[in-house]
């Protein structure tokens, strides 16, 4: 699996560029530091600037100081703990996308708040699909943002998959309704409909997710089996708000994380992984086709801690 | 899920119910709850590090009002911090010599091609300017048809695009048409870009040397959390910017990366977006931008009405006793203390006849805060004996006085001999009948505290 590991080091160089701090701190990790309040305070501090959160960093930490304090360890040892229980929670969350060849097709409908990375992560997907053997159809939802369709027609040229567009301003719903009829008619594997960018406190543009999905449901009562919620890695405390509603209004099925390759570490995703349960399935890592990637946990997590690679890649 | 401030301290501060000063204790429950509600927020870690350090500094010893509670009177010293840091008073676009040019950059996706349009159209409208847009971004898919069709709805021109430039010919090429042309402003879109890529981070420090902006404005998300630190200090150091405009203010984001984009850079939070469509752009509001990180509610509007009351109530006593040309030590400690909540003079002296011509000066004077701290730990280290009748204070007690205030006997000596004076002279103006006529244009008035002085 050299895809894993050369994702992984790109995304464990990038995030080293990150924090200088942290950076410099590596070296002291092997010395050997008796747990203390100062140390502690440090670890929940690398945890709170990776995102995590007070609350969920707090308890970590404070997990720590119940088993560990006091104790003379090298704080690598600490991180690699850390890093261990983390990855024990997101590993339940750790969960590929599995398109049913016999649904002909597999309806994903992507959804998020604006600018994410939706129709981009269509892209990166179909070329993924493609690459693997199922056949994917796109569907230009997204009628609202000016040249959104040109920017998934090119995606769709660049994939050589074939993209269902509308005119600017056509209804969605009616739209998304005859991308389905349409891959269909063409005996498409998989039809990933992109969609506006929407802030999820607007119930209008949130009843018109809705619709798209009550559309979807006339043809097929299944449909859309999945519901991706595409979050942006810099998002803060926010993607809480984001996946409540979004979950509530839409069935979101999953998560993609995308901008990875920052130095925004997502660590909102762990408070997401116990708050939720939701899988994630994939993260980004760039705006190259190539550049989406599988989501492990244990890459994840070391990375959340500055850690380096595990020894072995997980499996999938 | 995330509950405000004022919430959060009542919980922790309205257990005291009890008057006087906040106590280091009392600060530091509340800073603790500050902490957490900042970093919720999202306002990132080393910001939040700074606020509460210099909020501690603030509160301690600070009198808590008579009708508010102590959460109250800390919600509104957070408060008042949190406006001064997100910067004052609005600030506009500084736009030179047409074509001044407007430089927008910042990370995929935060809404710079959004926002150009909207800054175009507003320029257009509001400033009576002819705005030339032209779209550097040869990366995104459709970038550049995406700004041209915002550029036709805002009845904006937008530069001719030409396949395949790269975004230093486009740049030259809309510079060259906005001279020719006689356009004032050229606003640049820009690919969005990651301030850790080498290679884009120069390639748009080539485009500043090229374009040399007026104005360089950093788009940054509301929806940001601790990041924002990073991409606001290496687009600054990189590239320097001149402003920040905040999208997607429409959002439920409390939008802490305000503070820290600000606290970072210093640079000026300069419009916010606050919806999609072209007229969905604002200027940036700081007093709104710290209730809402901070959801602080009406508790703000209370203490201020409450401190509002106060002084007025203090300062009508004060002006009485004055007049009667009396004026003890209990008098100039409330008087420091008003001096030192309010950060004026003007409020109690407003009240003496004759006095508004010296308001402007007063006003502009500055406190010097530890000096008047130091000056009312020396009256409250006093029996309401001294307090009343200062003559009594003689060596030991001067003494005694300078050790349970932590100061010195000239300290002490110091504030008597400028209290003396501040009596003499509300003696003289008793007879003058008149503060105004007696210190006419000579001046400062010679009974200000010590802690006040001019500049
Ligand atoms: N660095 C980086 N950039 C990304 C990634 N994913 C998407 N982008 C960029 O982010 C910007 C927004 O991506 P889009 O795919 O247009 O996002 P969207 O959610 O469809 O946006 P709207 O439809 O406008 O709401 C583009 O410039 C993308 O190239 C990623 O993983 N890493
Ligand atoms: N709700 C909301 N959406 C915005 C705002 N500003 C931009 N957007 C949306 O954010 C997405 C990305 O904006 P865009 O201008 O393309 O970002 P760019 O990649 O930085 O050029 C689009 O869907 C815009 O419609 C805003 O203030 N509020
Ligand atoms: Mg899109
Ligand atoms: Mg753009």
């Amino acid at each position: 699996m050299s895809g894993e590991r050369g994702w992984f080091g790109r995304l464990r160089e990038r995030l080293s560029r990150t924090s200088r701090a942290l950076g410099a701190r590596l070296g002291a990790l092997v010395r050997r530091r008796r747990v203390d309040d100062e140390l502690l305070e440090e670890l929940e501090e690398a945890l709170i600037l990776a995102d995590m959160g007070v609350e969920t960093a707090t308890r970590l930490t404070e997990r720590l100081r119940r088993e560990r304090f006091g104790r003379e360890v090298e704080e690598r040892e600490l991180r690699e703990t850390l890093a261990g229980w983390i990855t024990e929670i997101l590993a339940r969350v750790e969960r590929p996308l599995t398109v049913d060849p016999t649904r002909r097709p597999h309806v994903i409908l992507v959804v998020g708040v604006n600018g994410t990375g939706k129709t981009t992560t269509i892209g990166k997907l179909a070329h993924r699909f493609a690459a693997e053997g199922p056949r994917p159809v796109l569907a230009a939802c997204d009628t609202f943002r000016a040249a959104a369709v040109e920017q998934l027609v090119a995606w769709g040229e660049r994939v050589g998959a074939p993209v269902v567009t509308g005119r600017p301003g056509a209804d969605a719903a009616g739209l998304a309704y005859e991308a389905l009829q349409r891959a269909r008619r063409e005996g498409a594997d998989v039809l990933l409909i992109d969609t506006a960018g929407r802030l999820h406190n607007k119930k209008a543009l949130m009843d018109e997710l809705a619709k798209i999905r009550r559309v979807l449901k006339k043809l097929d009562p299944e449909a859309p089996h999945d519901t991706l919620l595409v979050l942006d890695a810099t998002t803060g405390q926010n993607a809480h708000a984001q996946v409540a509603t979004f979950r509530e209004l839409v069935e979101v099925t999953g998560l993609v994380v995308t901008k990875l390759d920052g130095t925004a570490k997502g660590g909102v995703v762990v408070a997401l992984a116990e708050r939720f349960g939701l899988p994630v399935h994939f993260v980004g890592v760039g705006e190259g086709v190539e550049d989406l990637r599988p989501f492990r946990a244990g890459a994840f997590a070391r990375a959340l801690l500055d850690l380096d690679a595990p020894a072995e890649a997980p499996a999938s | 899920m995330f509950e405000g401030l004022t919430q959060r301290l009542t919980g922790v501060l309205d257990r005291l119910r009890r008057r006087g000063a906040l106590s280091e204790r009392d600060v530091e429950e509340a800073l603790r709850e500050i902490r957490v509600a900042l970093l919720e927020a999202d306002v990132a870690l080393p910001v939040v590090k700074d606020f509460v350090r210099d909020v501690r500094a603030r509160a301690v010893g600070q009198e808590v009002l008579r009708s508010v509670t102590p959460a109250q009177m800390v919600v509104k010293i957070v408060h008042d911090r949190l406006v001064e840091l997100l910067g004052g008073r609005n600030e506009d676009l500084r736009l030179g010599a047409p074509p001044a040019v407007v430089l927008m950059t910042g990370l995929q996706g935060s809404g710079k091609t959004t926002t150009t349009a909207k800054l175009a159209r507003h320029l257009e409208k509001r400033a009576r300017k002819r705005v030339l847009v032209a779209s550097l971004d040869t990366r995104r898919p459709a970038a550049r048809e995406q700004l041209a069709t915002l550029a036709r709805q805002a009845g904006v021109e937008s530069l001719a695009i030409v396949p395949g430039e790269d975004a230093l010919a486009i740049a030259r090429r809309a510079l060259e048409r906005a001279r020719r042309a006689g356009f004032d402003v050229l606003i640049l879109d820009t690919a969005g870009r990651l301030h850790v890529d080498e290679e884009l981070m120069a390639e748009l420090a080539a485009v500043r040397d090229l374009v040399r902006p007026a104005e360089t404005l950093l788009v940054a998300d509301a929806l940001t959390g601790q990041d924002a630190v990073q991409v606001a200090r290496t687009f600054d150091e990189r590239i320097g910017i001149t402003g920040v405009v905040l999208t997607r203010l429409d959002g439920d984001a409390r939008g802490g990366a305000a503070l820290s984009v600000r606290a970072v850079t210093g640079r000026p939070i300069k419009f916010v977006g606050v919806g999609e469509k072209l007229e969905d752009l604002q200027p940036f509001h700081p007093e709104r931008m710290a209730s809402r990180i901070l959801d602080m509610g009406d508790v703000v509007t209370l203490v201020e009405r409450a401190a509002e009351t106060l002084e007025k109530e203090e300062a009508e006593r004060l002006a009485r006793r004055m007049a009667r040309g009396r004026f003890d030590l209990e008098d100039l400690r409330k008087q420091l203390d008003q001096v030192r909540r309010l950060g004026g003079m003007s409020g109690i002296l407003a009240q003496l006849p004759g006095i508004a011509r010296l308001r402007k000066q007063i006003d502009a004077s500055r406190l010097d805060e530890k000096l008047i701290v130091r000056q009312c730990a020396i009256i409250d280290s006093m029996t309401p004996e001294e307090r009343r009748h200062p003559e009594i204070i003689h060596a030991s007690r001067k003494r005694r006085i300078a050790a349970g205030s932590g100061t010195t006997v000239q300290e002490v000596n110091r504030l008597l001999k400028q209290h003396r004076e501040m009596q003499k002279m509300l003696k003289r103006v008793k007879k003058a009948g008149g503060l105004g006529k007696l210190l006419g244009a000579a001046g400062m008035p010679p009974g200000l505290p010590p802690g006040v002085r001019p500049h």
